[in-house]
């Protein structure tokens, strides 16, 4: 039964007020702009780009001033606006491997074509604070430039496939499912996986991709390549016969090579898992490649062991965090006629045990 | 990928130049060349989503990455020259801009606009991934080996 509850607007309404002067905090402090937060704190940005599922960093910058830098919050606010747009289309698929790299690395070759750029990388830097950033009178220091290499940065695995040593990927341009129209369906082809994936809670994806090393599913990977860049989106208009560029996306890809030992009928070969976010996000894409390769064990002959990142439905139905904080978040609002009916329940069994106690002792 | 210059541009390359335009930037090239000129709507600007598609593997099958914001319109100019429009993010008027170009590169005006308009906005392009090629040949990694051993 559902009981609506009335009241309480003028609190609620209250509240939100009180919520707007708290988001803005001391008025003798500046005002945030988006701007700010777009250029200054750019990783959050990409973050609620990512699980927002919708590429647009002014809409991504707004919600997160709106949530107060509450992320999952930002989130949500992107995923509501993006459900009232009407869907355009979609473009081609996008080729990473002429991707406009800031940085491009290999864990597995050293000397590889096209180079190791490091980009602007938080590796290597000690973590310590740094007290001139909180004098707010940031000298900057000039930025070293070098003439840009032409040479083209192939991936590391195309290496590996030409020499046979990688199993290959099958290209095809089937319509892949799409979660945002269609409901879940287990078992999820990859395409499905990968979507999934790449727009889930980037601690969640994290903390199965760290137990798959811990041992929970472990598939021993290398990070063969990890590049961070901007690509551009090509997309087939109707009304001109042809495809354009409409726009381009920055985006961070990660390929692991992993471990995988052949069988009588094939020779052995390494394998593949895939990361690809929006934005600049490492941790995430790793993440996501670890546990790409865990989802694939049955595709590729291995045994389940039991481990949670091998198991998809239990993976997909909880990487959401907005499905997840819906439903967490929803216990706090009231309850108090479900909770009523509890309370007379257990009223009621007491009474009874109790009833039932006094006539043995009666006895 | 290849950067095409000047009277080589084509309309996918402009197109696809004018939606990675920043929008303020094409807004003042195209004021500086008379304004923008009367249209009527053939579709007016409307934003929607493009659910962007990658590749398992770089390589392998599509699968759905995520959306991104895309603004579109096509409008027709007073001589019946028609332009459209898709470029992306929000802004209405970016895309009305965007047509507008498309459109005069249709008529007598094309290599004004050409050079006036479409020429800058490439340049300072290619001017920014310069820039950001520049700092990424900086770190990039040259790897040497220590001499070790007493021999």
């Amino acid at each position: 039964m559902y009981v609506a509850v009335k009241g309480g607007e003028r609190a609620i309404d209250n509240a939100h007020q009180w919520l707007a002067e708290e988001r803005r905090g001391d008025t003798g402090v500046a005002e945030l702009s988006l701007d700010q937060i777009r250029q200054q704190l750019g990783l959050a940005v990409c973050r609620v780009m990512a699980e927002g599922s919708l590429y647009d960093p002014d809409l991504a910058a707004l919600a997160i001033k709106q949530a107060r830098g509450d992320l999952i919050e930002a989130i949500f606010l992107i995923r509501a606006y993006r459900t009232t747009l009407p869907r355009i289309g979609h473009s081609e698929p996008v080729e990473t491997s002429a991707m406009r790299c800031d940085r491009r690395i290999s864990a597995t070759f050293k000397d590889l074509p096209g180079g190791q750029v490091l980009g602007p990388t938080f590796d290597y830097t000690h973590r310590l604070l740094d007290f001139a950033l909180a004098a707010e009178s940031e000298g900057l220091a000039e930025v070293a430039q070098a003439a840009p290499d032409p040479a083209p940065k192939p991936r590391v695995t195309d290496f590996l496939d030409r020499d046979g040593l990688i199993q290959p990927e099958m290209p095809s341009d089937a319509t892949p499912p799409d979660m945002t129209r269609e409901p879940m369906e287990y078992p999820a082809e990859r395409p499905l996986r990968l979507q999934a994936l790449t727009r889930g809670d980037e601690g969640f994806v994290l903390g199965m991709a760290y137990s798959t090393q811990r041992g929970y599913g472990r598939n021993h990977p290398f990070v063969g390549e990890m590049r961070v860049g901007t690509v551009p989106v090509e997309m087939e208009i109707p009304e001109l016969g042809f495809a354009i560029e409409i726009g381009e996306v920055q985006l961070t890809e990660c390929e692991t090579v992993n471990q995988f030992t052949g069988s009588k009928t094939e020779p052995a070969q390494f394998t593949r898992g895939y990361g690809l976010v929006f934005g600049h996000s490492e941790r995430k894409a790793i993440s996501m490649a670890l546990v790409d390769r865990a989802l694939r064990w049955e595709e590729l002959g291995e045994d389940r062991t039991g481990a949670p990142a091998q198991d998809e439905e239990f993976v997909l139905s909880h990487a959401d965090n907005i499905q997840a904080t819906g439903f967490l978040e929803h216990i706090k609002l009231p309850h108090y006629v479900d909770f009523q009916s509890e309370l007379e329940l257990i009223r009621k069994l007491r009474a009874d045990a109790l009833a039932a106690t006094q006539k043995e002792a009666a006895e | 990928m290849l950067d095409q210059t000047g009277p080589e541009m084509d309309r996918k390359s402009w197109m696809g130049l004018l939606a990675r335009a920043p929008q303020a930037r094409l807004d003042a090239l195209l004021r500086q060349v008379g304004g923008l000129p009367a249209h009527d709507w053939l579709r007016p600007p409307e934003t929607g989503g493009v659910m962007v598609r990658g590749r398992a593997g770089g390589t392998g099958a599509a699968f759905n990455l995520g959306e991104m914001t895309v603004t579109r319109c096509a409008l027709r100019l007073t001589n019946g020259a028609v332009g459209h429009a898709y470029v992306q993010g929000c802004f209405r008027a970016h895309a009305e801009r965007a047509a507008l170009v498309d459109a005069l590169m249709q008529t007598g005006r094309a290599d004004e606009i050409r050079s006036q308009v479409l020429g800058p906005l490439e340049r300072e392009e290619t001017e920014r991934r310069a820039a950001r090629a520049a700092r990424a040949a900086a770190t990039k990694v040259d790897f040497f080996t220590m001499v070790r051993g007493e021999d």
